[in-house]
């Protein structure tokens, strides 16, 4: 007679299992009488790898930040994993921050600026959100945070404080921070642009590391080579609408839109001026 | 004049139990005022008008009054409202209360410079409420300010003086009653002096070696 497995999985319906993990609805974002964000949408399937171009002030940022709730969206739905953000399931009410705090648990964010907490060293800057938010064995937490350590080439800074890393450490740890949450999707947030241009290279190696690894990301960036190589599929914003959605070639090669094809004229100079220096 | 410091000498063991009582009074009184000052900030930073606007007098409130006019009032007007304190626990939960205050404004102070980016990365990985403010606000803005809190604690190792008027048995109450029973106010007073001094030297050592640690982290 064949034995039962003590603990059996609880089968998805194919529609749930093949649901993306991130889903964007129709967002409407106004900052006084100015539209950021209008009426977009996109979405991110699992292990995919989407990259958010567009000129500054396109709204790139202000959509990034809407995912996880750092800004309110005025209209529109985004669903994580098929969980409505913002909003309790059935009786639609605002979630509390108590519940808003569980979903951003789960969505890993990279900052432009890297926002590590300047009171905790490297590993402190790791191990704080999984301990005291997710509340996982420290010893299991310290393990995972060295060997993410060991993975960005920093086991040496462990104990180091934020200040006395240079831009492009500093930034590595940030993303290890993120990936320290085991988060179902990760945002970042024009991850290189605040850095010296020859510590870029050191970042986007991670980055495009992480994409081959099948890490679910959704990157608001200027990084041209990075997004032509990496990226799955490439959305183009401008003045807060999504004018383009198109894989990486033929974004870059046939750009469908007037808007893109200037767009990427301004690139045309130095458009792999990013992973020439990886590489380099 | 060296005969009037040889009765002090002759009497150290109660100027030492004053010393004692002193540095009590102000390690609980220091611990309970910034333990106090941490929701009374929070109040201070509230996006509640109301909670605000409680919490801001309650600081100028206290702000206003003399110190020993408090001790006054905690000691000698709550037993009318049938609310009687010892002479110890009314004399800490004056300088408590007093200190905190001030203390609720410091942090504030320090919060309201915090960059806004530590807190948004806080709120990202999923932090919120008092878990947010003292896992990542409360560490860096106490760092930031720990010079001005040296100074208050300062302040309330001098204010502790004042309780010598409710008969808390510290160290000016010993020194005065050394002094009105031998009539040796110089020689009382000045080794009083001298225990404050060490006593403040103490503290700004402390924090002098608190600060060149948060140095490192900036």
């Amino acid at each position: 007679m064949p034995v039962e497995p003590a603990v059996t999985r609880p089968r998805l319906p194919a529609e749930a299992a093949e649901r993306p993990v991130l889903e964007i609805d129709g967002i409407w974002k106004k900052f006084g009488e100015h539209d950021v964000l209008t009426d977009v949408s996109l979405s991110v399937q699992r292990g995919q790898t989407v990259c958010i171009l567009g000129p500054s002030g396109s709204g790139k940022s202000t959509l990034l930040r809407c995912v996880n709730w750092l800004e309110r969206p005025d209209h529109g739905h985004i669903y994580l994993s098929g969980q409505r953000i913002g909003f309790r399931p059935v009786t639609d009410l605002p979630m509390s921050q108590a519940e808003l705090a569980q979903i951003r648990a789960r969505v890993g964010m990279v900052f432009q600026h890297f926002n590590l907490w300047p009171h905790l060293t490297v590993l402190g800057n790791l191990i704080e959100a999984p301990i005291y938010v997710q509340r996982r064995p420290r010893d299991e937490v310290v393990a995972e945070a060295e060997a993410l350590l060991d993975k960005i080439d920093l086991r040496e800074k462990r104990d180091v404080y934020p200040a006395r890393l240079s831009g492009g450490q500093k930034q590595r740890v940030a993303i290890a921070r993120a990936l320290a949450m085991r988060p179902s999707v990760l945002l970042f947030d024009e991850a290189t642009s605040a850095l010296d241009p020859e510590l870029v290279g050191e970042v986007l190696a991670v980055m495009e590391e992480l994409a081959q690894d099948g890490m679910t990301m959704v990157v608001v960036t200027h990084e041209m080579g990075f997004a032509r190589d990496a990226a799955d599929e490439i959305v183009f914003l401008d003045h807060g609408r999504v004018v383009e959605v198109a894989p990486p070639d033929k974004f870059f090669e046939t750009p469908k839109t007037e808007r893109a094809r200037q767009f990427l004229q301004r690139y045309a100079s130095a458009p792999r001026a990013g992973l020439a220096r990886r590489r380099g | 004049m060296m005969h009037e410091f040889a009765i002090v000498w002759a009497h150290k063991d109660r100027l030492l139990v004053g010393f004692g009582n002193t540095v009590v009074l102000s390690l609980l009184a220091t611990a309970a005022a910034l333990t106090l000052a941490s929701p009374i900030a929070i109040a201070l930073m509230s996006h509640r008008r109301p909670v605000r606007a409680l919490a801001r007098g309650l600081v100028d409130g206290m702000r206003c009054i003399p110190f020993l006019l408090l001790a006054y009032i905690v000691y000698y007007a709550l037993p009318t409202l049938a609310i009687r304190l010892d002479n110890w626990t009314a004399g800490l939960c004056a300088l408590v209360i007093y200190n905190a205050a001030y203390m609720a404004e410091i942090l504030r102070g320090a919060w309201a410079s915090l960059p806004r980016e530590h807190v948004e990365a806080g709120l990202a990985f999923g932090f919120s409420g008092l878990k947010l403010y003292r896992r990542i606000i409360l560490p860096p803005i106490v760092l930031a300010c720990m010079p001005v809190l040296g100074n208050q604690m300062i302040q309330i190792i001098k204010d502790s003086a004042f309780l010598t008027i409710i008969a808390v048995p510290e160290l000016t109450h010993e020194a005065s009653a050394i002094q009105s029973t031998y009539y040796v106010p110089f020689a009382a007073f000045i080794s009083a002096v001298l225990l404050y001094w060490v006593l403040c030297r103490l503290v700004e050592i402390s924090v002098g070696a608190v600060e060149r640690r948060a140095r490192a982290r900036r």
